[in-house]
């Protein structure tokens, strides 16, 4: 093992031979066939655990004072933000500071996609469940409104449907009485589509939100994390979350 | 002791008989008197009014689909939240790109509409309608482009 990794020949001899298979991936099938291959599902099977889908925030990137995921997320589920209390939160930005040297950070906070997750433990019904492929989400069709996931939720990421709601997105039914939380764009996700807010991240310059398989050692996200260190929030809880933090 | 259906006296036995018939032949010309006016008595029963918009080709036969398109969407709702298979066959969406109005665009709105006039001619409650859109999706073949307008409006909201 030691001697293959002094050998500086060997080394570049497979980088080049990483970087021309996947030269040839591009070449033969652009955009389609590696695509397919990182996201792969086709749309009559079930989800499967082979996937663990995940979102890496990179705090660096993400600016003060722009809500643009926010705002995304809001129209493309449905909802505006912030006019009433009660109006629900998928997504939110969070301004930390630090007291001593007072540098300031500013991130988005969603549902953190747990392995383990605190509001599927209590929740009475089944309504709130996760996917094999990882994102958490809440099957309207049994939830009775209980909120108990509210509380049992450490990161404050679930809201309660308070009003009737009208004109909702075809792909996105929400509805009075039932809680509600970030579901990573899941209508999106299957038909192989990025989440709204990382797309719109990208969109307005910051690129700071990456969405991709967790499980695949290949995916930039994987890469990332291998590469850098980042956080969980509240790591002290064990939950092994979908979202990830870099940058701290 | 018992006596034998034999040992019972014969009036009696014609009496039952003579009652059959009677009774025979009055629900004879009922049935007759029934048949008789029997465009009157459809005209007095309300039925629903019911406007198909797009032909009669749905995903299963017509009879199949009256008795059991609630259990092909439960069957599909469960499959589409639960494992993510999001087929369009028998997916509600489906139901009302196909089965909107042509006057309000809506699936609801009026007892013509076409879930509507069945249930509320049955007094079935419709419950899909507090969560689910009522409408087709505006852009059913293009998600693209209703993308750009969210991001440009987005774009704009923040300059």
């Amino acid at each position: 093992m030691n001697e293959k990794n002094a050998n500086p020949i060997d080394q570049d001899r497979r980088q080049f031979l990483t970087a021309s298979a996947a030269m040839a991936g591009v070449a033969i099938a652009p955009g389609v066939l590696l695509y397919n291959i990182a996201h792969g599902k086709p749309a009559d099977q079930p989800v499967s655990n082979a996937v663990r889908w995940g979102m890496l925030i990179d705090t660096n990137q993400c600016r003060e004072g722009c809500d643009a995921c926010v705002k995304a997320c809001g129209e493309e589920n449905g909802f505006g933000h912030g006019t009433r209390e009660t109006d629900s939160q998928w997504i939110r930005k969070v301004e930390l500071k630090d007291m001593r040297s007072g540098q300031t950070k500013s991130l988005p906070v969603m549902c953190q996609h747990c392995a383990e997750p605190p509001c599927v433990d209590v929740c009475p019904t089944g309504a709130s469940f996760k996917r094999a492929d990882g994102i958490v989400l809440v099957d309207r069709h049994i939830c009775i409104g209980c909120r108990y996931c509210m509380m049992a939720c450490p990161y404050k990421a679930r809201s309660f449907v308070h009003e009737r709601i009208t004109d909702q997105n075809p792909d996105v039914p929400r509805g009075i009485g039932c809680v509600e939380s970030c579901t990573m764009c899941v209508h999106r996700v299957d038909r192989d589509q990025q989440p709204a807010c990382v797309e719109a991240c990208a969109k307005a310059g910051h690129g700071a939100i990456i969405f991709g398989n967790l499980n695949d050692p290949n995916s930039e996200i994987a890469k990332r994390i291998a590469q850098y260190a980042t956080m969980e929030l509240r790591a002290d809880l064990k939950l092994n979350l979908g979202v990830r933090y870099q940058g701290f | 002791m018992m006596r034998g259906p034999a040992k019972l006296g014969r009036r009696s036995v014609w009496k039952w008989a003579a009652g059959l018939a009677a009774l025979l032949a009055l629900s004879l010309g009922a049935v007759a008197g029934g048949s008789g006016d029997g465009a009157t008595m459809s005209s007095r029963t309300p039925k629903p009014t019911l406007v198909i918009e797009k032909g009669e080709r749905c995903v299963e036969d017509t009879a199949y689909m009256r008795r059991n398109h609630m259990k092909l969407l439960m069957h599909q709702r469960d499959d589409t939240v639960h494992k993510g298979i999001r087929t369009e066959k028998h997916s509600l969406q489906n139901c009302i790109n196909c089965h909107a109005s042509s006057k309000n665009n809506s699936v609801l709105g009026t007892d013509e509409n076409f879930c509507q006039s069945c249930h509320s001619y049955a007094a079935v409650k419709l419950d899909c309608w507090d969560c689910h859109a009522s409408k087709p999706k505006q852009q059913a073949t293009a998600p693209a482009p209703a993308l750009a307008v969210g991001m440009a409006a987005t774009a704009g909201g923040k300059q």
